[in-house]
């Protein structure tokens, strides 16, 4: 086991609230292990800024064991970093190197408002599955799990969907800010599910116009989201989507 | 003695003939009927949204930015239920003698049983919802077997079961929250109850993006919110967690029960630094396959692959030949914490031992040799058809361990140490999920009635779903049914203005305090207290010690705590400091609580009371009850037993030799 030390410039954004302007400052931060995960070389920093009077960085963190989705930051120009497949909390000190400049941002889209510093407003993500992204069944309602078999592959295909931890990632990596990954993870997840079946046009008809009102861009296709998800939600489940929504566009009454 | 209000009759018909009785409140009166929801995990957004389907008014709280937040994402393994699928013998009875048994006979027969009862409600729900569970080819659900027990019965979604039922969970919120049933409040935390001629009534909660304290009524106040892992600084839980929601009620009069009764998981990633903020787990599953060992010699600074086989001591299957490796978790927690304290554990910290993948990776190899008729095959073919194997079964932990540690878990030995895990205390509760004080409810991991003194693996997300989606529902019914002829309270009421002045205060005294240490530095130095002396094993002179100890930091923590940053604004590290005092004063009445347990049960160890070959020592003419603690002045508490009757099950030593 190694035990390398590194000092590292951070560029990072500091921002008081959504009212006023925000702006880049630049801190030092000297000894860090390359054994520290990401958050924790924030957390040094942070003692040392309050200890000595300063205000620490506001980010959103908590799991930090890569499934709670809450944290984010935009890290050298990469939703969650450098490492693929992986969420910040997650990343390790190891990726960077004695000397490197580092700079950190929030995630940026009109959709998602910055609280402060690098914590942004995520609610528009719980807007868009109170629009349809659920199966209409109320406790005490169900029959017995195994009467209703599922081919595995549609099972497997749903779980691979139902993986997303709405981190909102896609969103920041998107140059439009579309939040296509996300929405379309879930009405994939549900489509392919025979439990989905009854209201898979409403459902996403509605999640999409949801969608919309939020602010979010259009998807031009670039799969961005695709190499930003930490979750590795594939592309594909975007065509599955645009294949329901004309799907039910065409047949709605 | 407390009332558990267990109904009478027998193990089998009791929750039958409860639900059969109790009092209902109609439609219309529920729609009248505002009820708080603290916490949106598995309990509290089950919870949330039945009651909201049963038309009820909930109004649901969370601290993180949104309800799928909730730290039952993290669970990893399953979820149990007695629906004897594979035909290898399962049963309700069975699901709740295991239950009993592995809580080490401290837990209530007639909590279990209902528990058990309600299970196989769950998987139905949870399927109807479009929770993705693991299916064989036919279609059907798949099951694996968990935590030492002898039959399958854990359903799972790969490594990310909790995640899964939490997002089924908080859908099925979301759609309440639309339909207008539900009102969600998230970046909220409770900061106190609001109890009017001795009920509870209402919270009040701080928004933590404005600084801004709110008042909120509510017919009912159930919390949700977990456990209270995080007094010890280090543990798998989220950096979030915390005690405040329960401990507030604790203030208000609830009792604290089991305090002590906390588990430590084996199975964890190692401490690597100070730097450390939190501990991940890895999966229980590993023991399965890997073997658990440590050098012969003490201080051994070989590197693992250098230790010749003879010099390795296999010290599970040696102390433990019946189970060797899969012993329950306390049992090898004590086992690998004996090893290092001795001086033989490896790594830098010395505060590990190996997970060794060698042996399982060669035997499976060979299998796949003879799976696929292949001859002449040569070792390294051999180690690279295990490997293969094993990627397949286990892949995805060995990644997230890569991840960590820098190592590659496939070519060396993994490093694991016990880590902090859950905690089996919490408010005491009675058969209906309420605490003692009227109106006031706690569900899943924050009370303490299912899991006795150590609960088994895939246990959790059981009790938190059944609480939420299946008893509540019924229990407040019938306690609501005679709140009806009650008018709401407006919080205009004196004492939710009282209630509100006196949050207030306290926050402004902590800021006021403007002293020299963070809050994360008492964080950390906390930890480290209760985790030597109220951790894996506890003795009479540590717990004193430890008392003392934690008496000091909390009165340095109220004079040299420092909390940048405003009251009235988004301030992380004033949310901070409201948890950490409340973790102080939680973790004395932790130790008060070993202390006075002079026995060893489950998870909690104490040194005095041991077999002679070092196994832990029930005491069950003395200690059968639950112990539960009301809080009477600073540094007090008043202890109040629950007699724990074992009408079904006869209690007896665990023996895993």
């Amino acid at each position: 086991m190694s035990h390398n030390t590194m000092n590292l410039k951070l560029k990072v954004w500091r921002q008081k609230n959504a009212n006023v302007a925000g702006a880049f400052k630049t801190y030092e931060v000297n000894d860090i292990s390359d054994e520290m995960s990401f958050l924790e070389m924030l957390d040094v920093l942070n003692e040392k800024l309050i200890v000595t009077g300063d205000e620490p960085i506001a980010f959103d963190h908590d799991c930090r064991e890569g499934i709670c989705g809450m944290c984010s930051l935009y890290i050298d120009g990469k939703p969650h970093g450098p490492w693929q497949a992986n969420t910040t909390c997650q990343l390790h000190m190891r990726a960077f190197k004695d000397g490197d400049t580092i700079t950190i941002e929030p995630w940026r889209s009109n959709a998602f408002p910055i609280v402060k510093d690098l914590t942004v407003d995520r609610g528009a993500f719980d807007r868009i599955i109170q629009a349809g992204g659920y199966i209409s069944v109320n406790t005490g309602n169900a029959v017995d799990g195994n009467s209703l078999p599922i081919n595995k592959d549609n099972a497997d295909a749903a779980f691979a969907a139902a993986m997303c931890i709405g981190c909102g990632a896609c969103v920041a990596a998107c140059k439009n800010s579309s939040a296509m990954l996300f929405l379309s993870a879930k009405v994939s997840h549900l489509a392919l599910l025979p439990q989905g079946e009854p209201e898979r046009k409403s459902r996403v008809l509605n999640m999409v116009a949801q969608m919309d009102k939020e602010g979010f861009g259009s998807c031009t296709n670039t799969g961005a989201c695709e190499a930003a998800c930490p979750k590795e939600i594939s592309i594909a489940n975007i065509a599955r989507l645009n294949k329901e929504y004309l799907r039910a566009g065409l047949t709605a009454e | 003695m407390l009332n558990s209000k267990i109904p009478a009759g027998n193990l089998d018909d009791k929750w039958v003939d409860y639900k059969g009785h109790c009092k209902l409140v109609n439609p219309a009166n529920k729609r009248k009927m505002e009820v708080i929801v603290v916490g949106t995990g598995l309990a509290g957004a089950s919870a949330a949204a039945s009651l909201g389907e049963l038309g009820y008014k909930v109004k649901a709280f969370c601290f993180q930015d949104s309800p799928r937040r909730a730290h039952s994402i993290a669970a990893q393994g399953g979820i149990n239920a007695a629906k004897n699928y594979q035909n290898d013998g399962d049963s309700v009875f069975r699901l709740f003698y295991d239950t009993i048994k592995g809580g080490d006979y401290r837990a209530r027969e007639g909590n279990v049983h209902r528990l058990a009862e309600v299970s196989v409600n769950i998987i139905d729900q949870c399927v109807a919802q479009g929770v993705p569970f693991a299916r064989e080819y036919g279609g059907l659900l798949s099951n694996r077997s968990f935590g030492g027990t002898q039959v399958q019965r854990t359903f799972y979604a790969a490594g990310q079961t909790g995640q899964q039922l939490l997002i089924g969970a908080y859908q099925a919120l979301e759609r309440q929250v639309a339909l207008g049933n539900v009102t969600m409040y998230s970046r909220h935390e409770m900061l106190d109850v609001v109890k009017i001629d001795g009920k509870a009534k209402g919270i009040i909660a701080r928004n933590l993006v404005t600084g801004e304290l709110e008042k909120h009524f509510g017919y009912a106040v159930l919390l949700c919110t977990g456990g209270y892992g995080n007094v010890f600084y280090l543990s798998t839980n989220a950096m979030g967690s915390n005690v405040t929601a329960a401990w507030k009620a604790h203030k208000q009069g609830a009792y604290f029960a089991n305090p002590c009764f906390t588990q430590i998981h084996p199975t964890c990633i190692p401490v690597s630094g100070d730097h450390q903020s939190k501990l991940t787990l890895m999966s229980e599953s590993l023991r399965n396959d890997g073997r658990i060992w440590v050098p012969k010699k003490q201080n051994d600074t070989r590197k693992a692959n250098e230790i010749p086989e003879e010099e390795r001591d296999y010290y599970l299957e040696r102390r433990y030949p019946a189970f060797g490796n899969l012993v329950p978790r306390d049992v090898a927690s004590r086992a690998a914490k004996e090893r290092c304290d001795a001086g033989y554990g490896v790594g830098t910290s010395k505060h590990a031992v190996y997970l060794d993948y060698a042996a399982a990776i060669e035997r499976y190899g060979k299998t796949e040799v003879g799976k696929q008729g292949l001859t002449n095959v040569s070792h390294e073919q051999i180690i690279a058809l295990g490997k293969e194997v094993v990627k397949e079964k286990y892949g995805n932990l060995f990644d997230m361990y890569a991840k960590i540690t820098g190592e590659n878990p496939y070519e060396v030995p993994m490093r694991i140490y016990p880590a902090v895990h859950y905690t089996m205390g919490g408010l005491w509760v009675d058969y209906e999920l309420q605490t003692n004080v009227p109106g006031l409810y706690a569900l899943g991991e924050a009370n303490f009635s299912d899991h006795g003194a150590n609960r088994l693996g895939a246990s959790a997300l059981m009790q938190g779903l059944a609480d939420g989606y299946f008893v509540i529902p019924y229990t407040l019914g019938n306690n609501l049914a005679d709140e009806i002829y009650n008018a709401p309270i407006p919080t205009s009421h004196p004492a939710f203005e009282e209630a509100e002045k006196a949050v207030a205060e306290r926050i402004q005294k902590l800021k006021n305090i403007n002293g020299k240490q963070s809050v994360e530095s008492f964080h950390k130095r906390l930890g480290k207290i209760i985790w030597n002396e109220c951790g894996m094993s506890r003795s009479e002179a540590g717990l004193k010690q430890a008392i003392a100890d934690v008496q000091a930091l909390k009165k340095e923590f109220w004079s040299d705590v420092r909390i940048p940053g405003e009251i009235n604004e988004y301030n992380p590290e004033l949310d901070k400091a409201n948890r950490v005092a409340d973790f102080i004063e939680l973790g004395e009445l932790m130790c008060v609580d070993a202390l006075n347990r002079n026995e060893s049960c489950g998870g909690h160890f104490r040194e005095e009371y041991q077999t002679p070959d070092g196994e832990a020592l029930r005491d069950d003419e003395n200690y059968m009850y639950v112990a539960a603690w009301e809080t009477t002045g600073e540094h007090q508490w008043q202890l109040h037993k629950e007699e724990l009757k074992y009408e079904v099950i006869k209690p007896s030593q665990r023996n895993y030799k």
